[in-house]
């Protein structure tokens, strides 16, 4: 079945979750840089954390049948960091996933992920803690993500989030795939071009 | 708000267009590619059947997946090398100067640039790798990003970025002997952690960073990053306009005197307001090694594995994982930890003053019984260069192995890896778990001079003692 990724305004995520535990989880593991050997991304979702699935041996909860088809995933602190790749994302989503809800997330992985349209959410470590208990006793609800109220809910509990000003408006708006926007300013793009000593010469 | 530093006049520079909800659309005067995280990107450009608007701004090179033994084309690997000739062809299709194999000038994106006299004060350089950093050590604004905005910088040289905030890092003093910009760094990333600076860029200053050499200088900046910032800078000066003077692509006759007094206006004037502020003193920083899985656990090469119970209670799971997954006893001293394979290499530490530095702990010496030790220069000229002054010889003769230049064993994308639970004492900048190609082999992250001490010995050594020797 071809695969719909993240297109226009990003308002309501729903489905079913789980959770990725640990701090400092770096996109080494989210996907082991010999999967990097390739010149399209295509492959990469079922290369996801390939070493730590490895090391389970079907016990991973990229591997769990109770998580086949969920996309939001729920993690700690610094999730991303590390390498710029790409691909890390790209594994996520091609994987699935379509929201990571966290206690925080490294930059470049941040904003690699708004690029795809994923958006990354963060909230306290405490609620954080209560979400991923929430999840892991039942992982066959299903959630709710609201990016207008920035909240997520299972019909019961309803838990506040946080993003960015730019994120937001940037997901809301559907401008996340930002090329078209750069390329409306030619002009200015020139003016500054010409307004930089390097690049005439120092004159 | 940060204002009156490098980083605001850098970037006032470069700013295209305020875009809605705060981020800025921001000139790119300076775009590196290399394989990997490029063929997406033209492909995307393809796809909308766009163009690159200034080929000319951008730069190409072939470093992550390079074989540094045989670099005979085709390589023996054919995903390697079909993106290899996916980049060349990238590179011919829209008119992009690449830094091919047998070009004199290939290397790691991250020492040819600067040592092209690509990288200046003053620009804003972009590249899809997050040691994009390094450059920062010109005082540049450096930054890693991912394939989409590598694709968005090819289409319209410029990016959607949010400004950061500026944390000054001063530090005071001078390094002891023994004791690198590697050090200096590591100690850094352990006092303010691995997200310590997301948010931020970091300018590093004072009397112990001036002291350093542009070498040392794009050491501390290549891993700003490992500390959550994304860019890293210091201060262009004298050292700076010196490195550059007379590079293949430095500014020449009378745009050179020019370009010196605009690269000295940039500098962080002197009542320069910085977000935060950070001071601590060179000369108390000791040999420093990571014992765990990530760049901010690392001590002083006189102290003892922590004992996670005894740490701060939100370091203390990933101190047991680390335990656990490095095998290394709590409270165990990191001096003598046995070791299996020593790497002298990668964008950190692969330039000609990282391989002088460890040649002169070599020399004289041999790798100790049943270690596998090896060079990896960080670019065609450092190679040159090292031969040049016999370097290689030195290592030879230790019993090193000699290697072509590339990435290497920082990454594993080409043929060097650990094999299974090996240890490895390494110059490079990530000790992730499986980050050098075994899914579960060990790196400890220290200098040049501290892992050619370490191959001597087969154990974590204090390069001092073999300096007094």
């Amino acid at each position: 079945m071809k695969q719909e990724f993240p297109k226009g305004e990003i308002k309501i995520i729903r489905g079913r979750s789980f959770v990725i535990k640990g701090d400092d989880i770096d996109t080494d593991r989210i996907i082991p840089a010999r999967f990097l050997k390739c010149v399209s991304f295509s492959a990469l979702g079922e290369q996801v954390f390939a070493d730590d699935r490895e090391e389970l041996k079907g016990n991973h909860p990229f591997d769990l049948d109770q998580n086949k088809g969920a996309n939001i995933l729920v993690v700690n602190d610094n999730f991303g960091c590390g390498s710029s790749r790409e691909h890390a994302p790209q594994a996520l989503m091609r994987w699935g996933i379509r929201l990571i809800v966290g206690e925080s997330f490294a930059e470049i992985f941040f904003g690699n992920c708004l690029a795809l349209g994923i958006p990354c959410i963060t909230t306290s470590k405490q609620e954080i803690n209560k979400l991923q208990n929430l999840v892991n006793k039942n992982p066959c609800q299903i959630w709710d993500f609201n990016l207008k109220e920035l909240s997520i809910s299972n019909q019961k509990e309803i838990l506040k989030l946080n993003l960015e000003e730019g994120a937001h408006k940037m997901l809301f708006s559907g401008k996340w795939d930002a090329t078209s926007q750069l390329l409306d300013e030619e002009e200015r793009i020139q003016s500054t071009f010409k307004n930089l000593p390097y690049l005439n010469n120092f004159k | 708000m940060s204002s009156g530093t490098l980083y605001d006049k850098v970037w006032n520079l470069h700013q295209v267009k305020e875009l809605p909800g705060g981020s800025t659309q921001l000139f790119v005067g300076l775009h590196l590619i290399h394989e990997v995280t490029s063929p997406q990107a033209f492909s995307a450009l393809r796809e909308k059947n766009l163009g690159v608007k200034f080929p000319n701004l951008t730069v190409a090179t072939v470093d992550h997946i390079v074989p540094t033994s045989n670099q005979q084309r085709p390589f023996s690997d054919p995903l390697a090398e079909e993106m290899l000739s996916t980049l060349e062809k990238n590179c011919k299709n829209h008119g992009i100067k690449f830094h091919g194999i047998g070009s004199n000038s290939q290397g790691i994106v991250h020492v040819i640039a600067p040592e092209l006299g690509l990288t200046q004060p003053g620009m804003t350089v972009a590249c899809g790798d997050s040691h994009t950093s390094t450059h920062g050590a010109f005082g540049a604004i450096a930054f890693g990003i991912g394939t989409s905005q590598v694709r968005d910088v090819l289409a319209s040289q410029s990016l959607a970025m949010k400004k950061l905030k500026v944390r000054r890092i001063w530090v005071e003093g001078s390094l002891g002997e023994g004791v690198y910009a590697k050090d200096l760094i590591l100690h850094i990333i352990r006092l303010l952690g691995v997200k310590g600076g997301v948010g931020f860029a970091y300018e590093f200053a004072g009397p112990a960073i001036e002291k350093l050499s542009m070498e040392g200088r794009m050491t501390i900046c290549n891993m700003a990053i490992e500390g959550g910032a994304r860019c890293g800078y210091i201060n262009p000066d004298k050292t700076t306009f010196e490195y550059l003077r007379g590079r293949e692509f430095s500014p020449k006759g009378q745009a050179w005197d020019k370009a010196i007094n605009w690269w000295k206006s940039l500098v962080s004037d002197s009542e320069a307001k910085f977000d935060d502020e950070i001071q601590l003193d060179g000369s108390s920083i000791e040999p420093t090694v990571t014992w765990g899985i990530t760049p901010g656990q690392g001590i002083s090469i006189k102290e003892k594995i922590p004992n996670p119970e005894m740490l701060p209670e939100n370091e203390q799971q990933i101190a047991k994982d680390a335990c656990k997954y490095m095998n290394l006893e709590p409270d165990q001293p990191i001096e003598g930890t046995s070791i299996d394979v020593c790497f002298i290499g990668s964008c950190t530490n692969g330039r000609l003053s990282d391989l002088q530095e460890a040649s002169e702990i070599v020399k004289g010496h041999t790798v100790a019984t049943g270690i596998r030790a090896f060079v990896v220069p960080g670019s065609q000229k450092v190679s040159k260069e090292a031969k040049k002054k016999g370097i290689d010889k030195i290592f030879l003769t230790a019993g090193f192995e000699w290697r072509e230049p590339g990435c290497s064993m920082c990454l594993a994308m080409n043929p060097d890896k650990l094999e299974g639970r090996q240890i490895s004492a390494s110059s490079s900048n990530r000790n992730f778990k499986g980050r050098q190609g075994s899914a579960n082999g060990r790196t400890l992250l220290m200098s040049p001079a501290m892992v050619a001490a370490a191959a001597i010995n087969g154990k974590v050594t204090d390069v001092r003692k073999l300096l007094q020797e």
